[in-house]
């Protein structure tokens, strides 16, 4: 910053007050153009927006729909109600076993594709993305394919004789939670890969000859040194997981109700749009929780590899 | 001769897991039976079918003028954002409203975006969805650059600056070639994240004119349809040679 300051600084000195009053205008003028339209843009398209939904948790929907702008704290004591809650804390859960089953896949996977010879490592990497690149709904619904009473897995296993009758396999709580793994495990592996490929490896080294066992030197030196990248991985797939109604939609057909699909249908079908805005605010305040969770946990690794 | 190690069994699971639904469908996709659940042996009508089917084919032509138009004007906003951001302040506030529609969830966007809409009694069609996905577009592109922006030297704009260059003739002469790669990066994200949306696409969207994602949604909705395997292979083979493509790309600029 200095180095582009002090040639400014010298050409002040030689065109006096005049030129310094430009200079500023000068400045002024390049932080408008750049920041001006992006900004104002934003401001309009999401932060209006983003207040407009708030401003709704407030009142109430009327009788023919649209909204009556009386103010009140019924929306809070209406998802106080046992049921709201209830899909809320269903919603925490699948999205939490589908960040665990994630992780828990995940890791290994980058763990594994950072060891491989570099020419390898691309083609390991990209075969992850990949998928990823297909259409979301399309992904999911391979999955009614593959779970349907008559779809692939059911036939394969009678056929095998494994099992008698075909397994209810589709429109389950675990169908939602494969679904949803399955559209957002390469988030998961990529920072993870990063986090594992930063690594030195020096350290694995002297930590083995110091005679530690590879469980140990896991445990007590990899681990720690990539849970920055955990702590990432896990707020890119429980992020994305925590608001969704497709999936449930799709592949919990209706029995499995998350909290997007509370949302979608108040704005899209009950029309009552304050008490989706109130719906939407606590997955807002959720996310908020757990993206400060994770900058305080990431500040305390760093300061505690500092120390 | 290396020693077995356990770390293949969860990878190779995970790979398992990811290509089983699409070896699936892809085979399906050249099956004979309109259902995917019997094989009649191999076909290829449903490409036929698709390539008649005209909701398909308006769908795919709504999501090509909504993504080019909201990745011109993405990658417009997104590069001076990233300029000014990286240049001409020290906000973290600013810092944060930027990455903000990366960040937010879409359903959250969706419904703040159809009540702002709505509020300003604007009607909704393939501009509605257009301007939506500026949104995300351009935080995306943004942030893009800026990681270019970082690798960039400074020297050079302050040479020209020395030299007598306006600001303006500096940013175009300098400043834009010099992010030329991390703008062409930031524009392919943009196209690519907006063709593939669809909650914010559904909820802005007017009674016409959807969106592929869209056309797809209610399809899979109303039960299986052999088409979107054959759909689900066309599309899979274009990002695969995009993939192949981009990789291809990026080494031969490596090499220069």
């Amino acid at each position: 910053m200095s180095s582009t300051l002090a040639p400014q600084r010298a050409a002040r000195a030689d065109v006096g007050p005049r030129g310094r009053r430009a200079a500023r205008r000068g400045r002024l003028a390049g932080r408008l153009a750049t920041l001006g339209p992006g900004l104002g843009y934003l401001v309009v398209f999401m932060l209006v927006p983003l207040a407009l939904v708030l401003s709704y948790t407030l009142f109430h929907r009327g009788r023919f729909g649209g909204i009556v702008y009386e103010a009140s704290a019924d929306n809070f004591t209406r998802v106080a109600d046992g049921l709201y809650l209830g899909v809320v804390w269903t919603s925490v859960k699948l999205a939490g076993l589908t960040t665990l089953l994630a992780l828990l896949l995940g890791y290994p996977t980058a763990y594994l594709i950072a060891r491989l010879p570099r020419r390898w490592r691309t083609v390991a990497l990209v075969l992850v993305v990949l998928p990823f690149w297909t259409n979301f709904l399309i992904r999911t619904y391979a999955w009614i394919i593959l779970l349907n009473s008559e779809g692939v897995i059911n036939r394969t296993l009678t056929g095998v004789g494994v099992i008698d009758r075909p397994l209810e396999l589709l429109y389950t709580p675990g169908a939602v939670v494969g679904g949803l793994l399955y559209a957002y495990l390469p988030l998961m592996v990529l920072p993870l890969y990063s986090a594992i490929e930063r690594l030195d490896p020096q350290l694995r080294e002297a930590s083995a000859n110091l005679g530690a066992r590879p469980a140990r030197t896991f445990w007590s030196v990899t681990l720690p040194l990539t849970l920055p990248g955990v702590l990432t991985g896990c707020v890119f797939v429980f992020v994305p997981s925590l608001g969704n109604f497709v999936i449930p939609e799709l592949l919990g057909g209706g029995r499995t109700v998350m909290v997007g699909n509370l949302i979608r249908d108040q704005f899209l079908k009950a029309r009552d749009w304050p008490f989706g805005s109130t719906l939407a605010l606590i997955v807002i305040a959720l996310l908020v929780l757990l993206l400060m969770a994770q900058a305080w946990a990431a500040r305390r690794l760093s300061g505690g590899n500092r120390a | 001769m290396r020693r077995f190690s356990w770390l293949y069994v969860p990878a190779g699971l995970t790979y398992l897991f990811l290509y089983l639904p699409i070896v699936v469908l892809v085979v399906m996709s050249f099956n004979a039976a309109d259902t995917p659940y019997r094989w009649d042996g191999f076909d290829t009508a449903w490409y036929g079918r698709l390539f008649a089917d005209r909701a398909i084919r308006e769908g795919l032509i709504n999501t090509l003028v909504v993504a080019a138009g909201a990745t011109a004007l993405s990658t417009v906003l997104g590069t001076l954002l990233a300029v000014g951001l990286a240049r001409h302040t020290r906000s973290k506030l600013l810092d944060a409203i930027a990455v903000a529609p990366a960040v937010l969830p879409d359903i959250v966007l969706a419904i703040g975006l159809l009540a702002f809409y709505t509020a300003v009694q604007f009607t909704l069609g393939l501009h509605s969805i257009l301007l939506a996905h500026t949104v995300f577009g351009t935080a995306f592109v943004a942030a893009v650059v800026r990681t270019r922006l970082a690798h960039v030297d400074g020297s050079l704009e302050e040479a020209s600056r020395d030299l007598g260059a306006t600001a303006a003739h500096t940013f175009v002469r300098i400043t834009l070639p010099s992010l030329a790669p991390g703008i062409i990066a930031g524009a392919l994200l943009a196209f690519s994240l907006s063709i593939d949306e669809f909650v914010i696409a559904f909820f802005t969207a007017g009674p016409q004119d959807p969106t592929l994602p869209i056309v797809i949604y209610s399809m899979v909705r109303f039960g299986v349809t052999p088409e979107i395997n054959a759909l689900a292979t066309l599309l899979l083979a274009v990002s695969f040679t995009f993939v192949i493509a981009a990789q291809r790309l990026s080494r031969l600029t490596e090499s220069l």
